[in-house]
């Protein structure tokens, strides 16, 4: 069983640090704030979870307070980027010109 | 009284954090915790927590346990089809903020429901007001408020409904 966990915690920590890595070239490649919140949250999310999930394998002792770091993390990320999002909106953060709808310009003129 | 049942909740839950990450039972840690706690739970005593309006009955704990796989399923889901956007050479990418509407009521409801969109496939809670959501989408399929609706939040929603109301 052991023998067996090593292995496994290497697998979750290359996933998890390619999900992060995408998260940065996500960052990069994005044409605006909008969609780069987009590619930062939800790859660095993922990734810091498969991250602390593969630390969980190799200290198996660490395992309970890694998942209170991951539960944190899954509650918080998600908040932090919306009110980023909401802020940017709202002091008229330039989108890419391929933005084809804005129904919060729309309804409030980008003040909300 | 469904005040104090949460802010009981809520001492509960964070004096439990508290011994998690201590791993230890010794006294002062006890004492530092319960000070800590009580004093989180009284700044906080209007705020909301995970348990407050949660139902406690047996459909409502399923379906937690439920919505936890389909919130696992989806986040991956997000995380392969942002890869195949950030690693397209073309970046197809067709950017837009739709606007849904939720027919869940309760605060926790509404905040785990805006929270699960924005970990989801190319969706991001940018404003909530009442019962619309204001949602960035990377590839949008459709600006149409109901079509939109049944894309994004539907999934979630019936989850939600049971779990809050």
């Amino acid at each position: 069983m052991t023998e067996l966990l090593a292995p496994l915690g290497g697998l979750l920590l290359i996933a998890g640090s390619a999900f992060l890595l995408l998260g940065g070239l996500g960052l990069r490649r994005m044409p605006d704030v909008f969609n780069r919140i987009q590619a930062g949250t939800k790859a660095t999310t993922l990734g810091t979870l498969l991250t602390l999930a593969g630390a969980a394998c190799l200290q198996p002792d660490w395992a309970l307070k890694l998942a209170l770091i991951g539960l944190f993390v899954l509650f918080t990320n998600p908040i932090s980027s919306q009110v980023l999002a909401r802020a940017a909106h709202r002091s008229g953060s330039e989108k890419s010109p391929l933005t084809a709808v804005d129904r919060l310009e729309d309804d409030f003129g980008g003040r909300s | 009284m469904n005040k104090a049942k949460d802010s009981l909740l809520m001492f509960a839950a964070l004096f439990l954090f508290w011994l998690l990450l201590n791993a230890s039972l010794a006294n002062d840690v006890l004492m530092v915790g319960a000070v800590a706690a009580a004093v989180i739970t009284f700044l906080f005593r209007n705020g909301l927590g995970f348990f407050s309006e949660l139902r406690l009955n047996p459909r409502a704990l399923l379906t937690t346990v439920l919505y936890f796989f389909f919130f696992i399923k989806e986040l991956v889901k997000a995380n392969l089809n942002l890869a195949s956007v950030v690693l397209a050479p073309s970046l197809p990418l067709n950017p837009g903020i739709v606007k849904v509407r939720t027919r869940l009521k309760s605060r926790m409801g509404r905040l785990m429901l805006a929270n699960s969109i924005t970990l989801t496939p190319g969706t991001l809670t940018v404003e909530m007001l009442g019962e619309w959501l204001y949602i960035h989408w990377v590839t949008v399929d459709s600006a149409d408020i109901d079509e939109a609706t049944a894309a994004i939040v539907s999934g979630f929603e019936d989850y939600l409904e049971v779990m809050y109301g």
